[in-house]
């Protein structure tokens, strides 16, 4: 790219045309179904903890705030809406554009539109199969869908008990499975593994030429979701996948304040021993799950990459109108 | 640009680059060999770790391979760059050449030279790769004027040039010719396929 071209779109006419009928076919989608549409800040004076997200930071000055007030970009507007659901909002949705500072590439761009939705009364389940009829109706054919816990997943692909291996059997699957450099990375923890497996040797052949559900995920990977507690723990969490590529993220939603707070301080511990920025953790979603937020599941859905499946475009760059580079 | 710090011992120091800053054609250390990215992929669960995959070509041995790195590693640069250097001789174990502008000069091993020693005449322009100020790559010029000193001369009155026949030329290079050259006359190849592309024009 050269400064010269550089004021030109990165998507084709044609795939912008293709968004806007997407994004309108989505509303259709929930207006039929009675699922309302809300908008929430995109500004809040609080953060994720979540240590795998880096959130933007922006600062307010002026009324309310004469020496200024920091603000963070919202990573996803999951605190906001469960505010709106503890209020009594019923089942709600928002398309908007969420923001992940350090993320960057033919998968990813720092600012990318999320469509993300809570249905109070349906469990995670049934939240899976609404995904699909809102993707098999966007596409306009059905896909092969497919269903399959963390656990059967990675006992099929790797011989690996997921939630029982420790680091060295994860390390040494890494290295027997031939990821390149494995043997002289430095992972955190367990779940650093799992991921390192599950990106490398797992993801790129889920979904293929269908929908790939992937659900009860290791405790550890809760992040928002319930932990139904059996013999081995699992966190009611699902991942979509299409042609390798990780489409959408739901969970039965955590309701307990008191846990939600206890994973807060975690998180938060977990980012100063990796030196990251301290974030605030949301005390208004604590207050509000405190008040009482309805059992429900919800989920977020990149657009973008959903948009990438359904053209058949391969880099992300290439769906939204002027990427990192040339915004 | 890559720079060079220089430590209290007044030796160059080598800057590090984190993955943010990997990107094709970025020169890095790897398991004691210069190396040059040449493609960079970010993967990352939605909420997990992050990883940068990198496909990197190791310039000593010029093998392509690939390593995952963890998102925000850093790895040492290596000191590698790339220049015009005039092609002198060769005394059967090392070949000699010389920088235009400063005069120095560098030998190359059989290893750097490898197999654009068969496209290399004395006085030609080659690219000079160097590690540390020592050569690991030649490249010959992209077209190169030499004149065939073998072939088969008793195929006349074909000069269709369909089929074609070898021809020896003077650096021992064998490349397949029309029928129509002929021993002593000097030819254009093109190195990078090895191909013959036309009699060389007098000048």
């Amino acid at each position: 790219m050269t400064a010269t071209d550089e004021w030109q779109p990165s998507a084709a006419v044609e795939t912008i045309r293709a968004r806007a009928e997407m994004l309108a076919r989505i509303r259709q989608f929930f207006n039929r179904i009675g699922v309302l549409e809300v908008e929430t800040p995109i500004c809040s004076r609080y953060a994720t903890t979540d240590p795998a997200l880096e959130s933007f930071s922006v600062r307010y000055t002026g009324p309310g705030a004469a020496r200024g007030r920091d603000l963070y970009l919202h990573t996803s507007p999951e605190f906001a809406m469960k505010r709106l659901l503890a209020a009594g909002s019923g089942p709600i949705y928002q398309i908007c554009k969420v923001f992940r500072n350090g993320e960057y590439g033919s998968r990813h761009n720092p600012e990318f539109s999320l469509l993300e939705w809570y249905r109070p009364g349906l469990d995670y389940h049934q939240l899976m199969d609404e995904v699909a009829q809102l993707i098999n109706g966007l596409s306009g054919h059905p896909h092969t869908l497919e269903k399959v816990s963390y656990a059967a997943l990675l006992a099929q692909h790797l011989d690996l008990d997921p939630h029982s291996a420790d680091t060295a059997r994860l390390r040494q699957c890494a290295i027997t499975r031939g990821i390149p450099g494995a043997e002289r990375l430095a992972l955190e923890n367990r779940d650093g593994w799992l991921d390192l497996l599950m990106s490398h040797l797992i993801e790129p052949r889920l979904g293929q030429g269908g929908m790939t559900f992937v659900y009860d995920y290791p405790a550890s990977q809760a992040a928002l979701a319930r932990i139904r507690k059996e013999s081995t723990p699992v966190a009611e969490r699902f991942e979509l996948y299409m042609e390798g590529i990780e489409i959408a993220n739901g969970f039965q939603e955590l309701t307990s304040a008191e846990e939600q707070r206890r994973r807060f301080k975690d998180d938060s511990h977990r980012r100063r021993e990796s030196h990251q920025t301290a974030v605030p953790m949301d005390q208004n979603l604590l207050a509000a799950l405190a008040a009482g937020l309805p059992d429900c599941s919800g989920v977020a859905l990149g657009l973008d990459r959903l948009l990438l499946v359904l053209t058949g475009v391969a880099d992300i760059r290439r769906v939204v109108t002027f990427d990192l580079n040339r915004a | 640009m890559m720079c060079a710090a220089i430590d209290r011992l007044g030796e160059d120091v080598m800057a590090s680059y984190s993955t943010n800053e990997f990107k094709g054609g970025l020169k890095i250390m790897l398991d004691g060999d210069p190396c040059s990215i040449i493609e960079n992929e970010f993967v990352k669960p939605g909420k997990g770790q992050a990883f940068n995959r990198v496909k990197i070509r190791n310039l000593k041995t010029g093998r392509v391979l690939e390593k995952t790195f963890k998102s925000g590693e850093s790895v040492e640069g290596a000191d590698v760059h790339e220049t015009e250097m005039q092609y002198l001789y060769t005394d059967g174990e090392f070949w000699h050449f010389m920088d235009p502008q400063s005069y120095e000069q560098v030998s190359a091993d059989q290893a750097a030279v490898a197999e654009s020693a068969k496209w290399m005449k004395e006085q030609d322009m080659c690219l000079v790769t160097l590690w540390n100020g020592a050569p690991i790559i030649v490249e010959p010029p992209k077209f190169v004027i030499l004149n065939v000193s073998d072939t088969d001369p008793g195929l006349k009155g074909d000069t269709s040039g369909s089929g074609g026949k070898p021809a020896t030329l003077e650096t021992g290079a064998v490349v397949r010719v029309p029928l129509f050259v002929q021993i002593g006359e000097a030819i254009k190849v093109d190195t990078r396929s090895g191909e013959y592309v036309s009699r060389a024009k007098e000048d």
